[in-house]
């Protein structure tokens, strides 16, 4: 079989087979296969530019592999920020050993995924380290995208916002974590993992007034009302009942103690609107797939700010606060 | 209505419209109290369903809580922690537990400090992983910290049973199960408890059988309702802890009848007596020396027993908590987590001072993380 | 007390002693070590505890709760529930509406 070895790295003629046979072809685009240091852009508005480094373990899961969280990831960044993304850089750090079909599934996983936005990848890196160096394989993007709606900010939540979130949550974190052999169960659960542009685009077309935008990663649902409520300085009130979670997230968190809304997301976001928008905003997201199920979920107020509130369906309430620590499932 | 499906397990008794219902009932009942009820739920499940589903919301103010020490992890004086430190810094050593165990603070470092520091220490979900992992490490010591009440108890048997039937020769146990009962009555002894009825444990009592609480409403003049730990059954039950207390009865009675039987799983049982047996004492962190509350390994099984093939490495000096801690008297229910100075502010889950804290069923960190909208 | 989850039978494995039981979709190998040889069925409700089946639930007895109280529900009609909100609102004083007006949605499972 073959495999990823030290001399791909080298700088050598294995290192430019490596980069033309496999990520120019599948990457294929003018500026990336100029081959120059730099590539060299024109953007004509704002620009928006992010990073994110991914080392996900199991590399390959349900709904998805490292390659297109790696792209999707970095493209809903400039997404939630009302960008266009346009150009991605992306580093290759792999492990020794590594088997040529696995690193080339991934790479076809990056450019599927990279059609769905239009965006290309127009440079890159690769490093190939001695066995023990990396977890298998690890990949950095960034990316650059130009601002199509400025204003949208963490800071910009007013009171009266209505909190609409795009679907079901915690599937992502639920999905690695069964995959995970210690936890030893299986269950038909697949990442939300997805490019969320094309909505975001649909959005601003409809000249939908957003005030933030924001993709639930780690932390989940929980940690992005947080962070709103502590930036804009807002409190935010949530009707459990209407934050939609799976049977199947529900019954990874019943069996092993987790909280759905603290777990991660890779394709879920969450908007705040004016309320008068609202049901554009609805009417707008219904019209795809992964956020046709979009619902209102709560509301800014100035009740308690700062604080995000759960109200359960039956009248009590308390403080949904940040997870803390590392994630343990519950025990006697 | 039909067949039963998993869901109604589920939702049936979490329905927002019952638990509006009952919390009605109670409201109406409470009105012929005279006074104040405090109700112990003795268990951390049952301390963690309270406060995650805000009851206190919901229900009259002449009805109050005081959370019992059913958390096993709360309870385990940090010399025992330090125990479980020791054996994992042992030279080719496997240290497991069950979860929250690897989070506690012992006198100086937790075991996840450790982990971190290098030593191999794996926090399990079942203790079956135990075997599996003694026997894909057929050159390491391999020792299981065991904790837990009744409810865990019988689990740590059946692998022990496994150990001895297959000869697993690198697996052994270090024993710190406890027993409610003792505890129930430790607290009660004080003389100063303020306890009207308890809640009793939905899953101790699935395997223990609810005749183990018989003599506690003839001996403290208390109800105990043995309820499950989802909302409807927290309520149900707190209604017919009230019916007895407006009738002035004393009585046992078990709410949570689709689990809970007065024999119990008498094969559980017979499990835990063949290899376990009630040491004449053990220190409750905060409570005490509480006589015959805990287990230990039979003697025909002390090759298995790490507690006494390791002693010399095991410090066994008593640890006292830090000065402001006042983990003990919350564990007694002589105070909630609101009434201590550190409580929130140098003693958090990310800093915990005592294991109230660290462990999600400790009253204090159950507090902190559904901490109630107060008015 | 624990986290004891109820899940159902979907397989029995005699040999090893296990069982596969299934909560909500998520499936999970459990000991059958604290059970009576032969007591389990497929399609049991039972309870299950750090990878071990704790005991068989009275599916009975579950369904005849269940059914107590749907009873109880529906012999309140509309306007007694009303009332209680009413009640409610007059003793606490607090806002029970949700505090969302046209947008709030029926909620979902």
């Amino acid at each position: 079989m073959k495999t990823v070895q030290l001399s791909h790295g080298g700088g050598g003629e294995e290192t430019n087979t490596l980069i033309g046979e496999l990520f120019y072809t599948h990457f294929e685009n003018d500026i990336l296969i100029r081959a120059e240091d730099a590539a060299v852009l024109e953007v004509n508005k704002k620009i928006a530019f992010t990073t994110d480094s991914f080392t996900v373990s199991p590399v390959f899961f349900s709904g998805g592999d490292i390659g297109k969280l790696a792209v999707a990831g970095t493209v809903n960044d400039l997404a939630m920020m009302g960008a266009r993304p346009l150009y991605l850089s992306s580093a290759f750090m792999i492990e020794e050993g590594l088997p040529f079909d696995e690193l080339e599934q991934i790479v076809r996983s990056m450019a599927a995924e990279l059609a769905k936005s239009g965006a290309k990848i127009v440079c890159g890196d690769t490093k190939v380290v001695p066995r023990g160096g990396v977890d298998k394989i690890f990949i950095n993007t960034a990316g650059i995208g130009e601002v199509e709606k400025e204003g949208v900010s963490v800071l910009n939540v007013k009171e009266d916002d209505v909190i609409i979130v795009s679907r079901d949550v915690g599937r992502h974190g639920a999905t690695i974590l069964m995959e995970r052999e210690s936890l030893d169960a299986s269950a038909d659960l697949h990442s939300d993992c997805e490019t969320l542009w094309p909505a975001v685009e649909a959005l601003i077309e409809a000249d939908v007034s957003v005030s933030a935008l924001r993709d639930a990663t780690r932390g989940g649902l929980c940690a992005v009302l947080n962070e709103w409520a502590q930036s804009s300085e807002v409190c935010i009130e949530v009707q459990e009942a209407a934050v939609n979670i799976s049977d199947e997230v529900r019954g990874v968190c019943e069996m092993f103690g987790f909280e759905a809304m603290e777990l991660a997301n890779e394709g879920t976001f969450i908007i705040a609107v004016p309320p008068q928008h609202a049901q554009l905003a609805l009417d707008t997201l219904k019209n795809f797939d992964f956020c046709k199920k979009s619902a209102v979920i709560g509301r800014a107020t100035q009740k308690y700010p700062k604080k995000v509130v759960l109200h359960s369906a039956y009248g009590s309430s308390r403080f949904l606060d940040l997870p803390k620590g590392e994630l343990l499932p519950r025990i006697c | 209505m039909g067949e039963l499906r998993l869901k109604d397990l589920y939702d049936g008794f979490r329905d927002p419209d019952t638990i509006f219902f009952l919390a009605k009932q109670i409201a109406k009942e409470a009105e012929k109290l005279d006074g104040v009820l405090r109700i112990m739920e003795v268990c951390g499940g049952h301390t963690h369903t309270i406060m995650k589903y805000a009851l206190p919301q919901l229900l009259p103010k002449s009805i109050s809580f005081i959370h019992g020490p059913g958390c096993p992890v709360c309870i385990m004086p940090k010399e025992r922690i330090d125990h479980a430190i020791a054996l994992a810094k042992m030279e080719d050593t496997i240290l497991l537990t069950l979860g929250d165990m690897i989070r506690v603070p012992g006198s100086v470092t937790s075991l996840a400090q450790q982990r971190a520091a290098g030593y191999d220490i794996r926090a399990l979900y079942s203790p079956i992983d135990a075997i599996k992992i003694a026997r894909e490490n057929p050159d390491k010591t391999v020792i299981f910290f065991a904790i837990g009440f009744e409810t865990t108890t019988p689990m740590t048997a059946a692998v022990i049973k496994t150990t001895v039937d297959h000869g697993i020769s690198n697996l052994f146990f270090h024993i710190n199960h406890v027993l409610v009962p003792p505890a129930v009555d430790a607290i009660m002894a004080d003389g100063n408890s303020q306890v009207n009825a308890f809640i009793g444990p939905s899953h101790v009592s699935v395997i223990t059988g609810a005749k183990i609480y018989a003599d506690i409403p003839h001996k403290y003049q208390t109800p105990i309702i043995v309820s499950g730990f989802e909302p409807v059954d927290v309520l149900q039950g707190i209604l017919m802890i009230l019916r007895q207390a407006v009738e002035k009865k004393a009585e046992l009675e078990i709410e949570y009848t689709r689990s809970v039987t007065m024999e119990g799983n008498v094969k559980a049982q017979e499990l835990i007596d063949t290899y376990l047996q009630p040491r004449s004492h053990f220190r409750w962190r905060g409570i005490g020396d509480i006589p015959r509350s805990a287990l230990a390994l039979k003697s025909e099984f002390s090759h298995l027993d790490a507690e006494k093939l390791f002693s010399d490495i095991l410090p066994n000096e008593p640890i006292d908590d830090h000065k402001l801690c006042i983990c003990g008297t919350i564990l007694k229910g002589l105070a909630g987590p609101m009434d201590c100075k550190v409580f929130g502010k140098a003693c958090t889950p990310n800093t915990p001072l005592g294991s109230c804290m660290v462990s999600s069923e400790g009253a204090c960190n159950a507090y902190y993380r559904f901490a109630g909208v107060q008015n | 007390m624990c986290l004891s989850i109820p899940s159902k039978v979907v397989k029995i494995d005699t040999e090893r002693n296990t069982a596969v039981v299934d909560t909500m979709g998520v499936s999970r190998e459990a000991g059958l070590d604290l059970i009576e040889e032969g007591s389990l069925k497929l399609g049991d409700y039972v309870l299950i505890h750090i990878g071990f089946v704790m005991n068989k639930i009275d599916e009975e007895d579950a369904l005849e709760s269940l059914k107590v109280y749907k009873e109880i529900l529906d012999k309140l009609d509309e306007q007694d529930r009303k009332t209680m909100l009413l009640e409610d609102e007059q003793v606490n004083g607090e806002e029970t509406e949700a505090p969302l007006g046209d947008y709030y949605e029926n909620r979902n499972g």
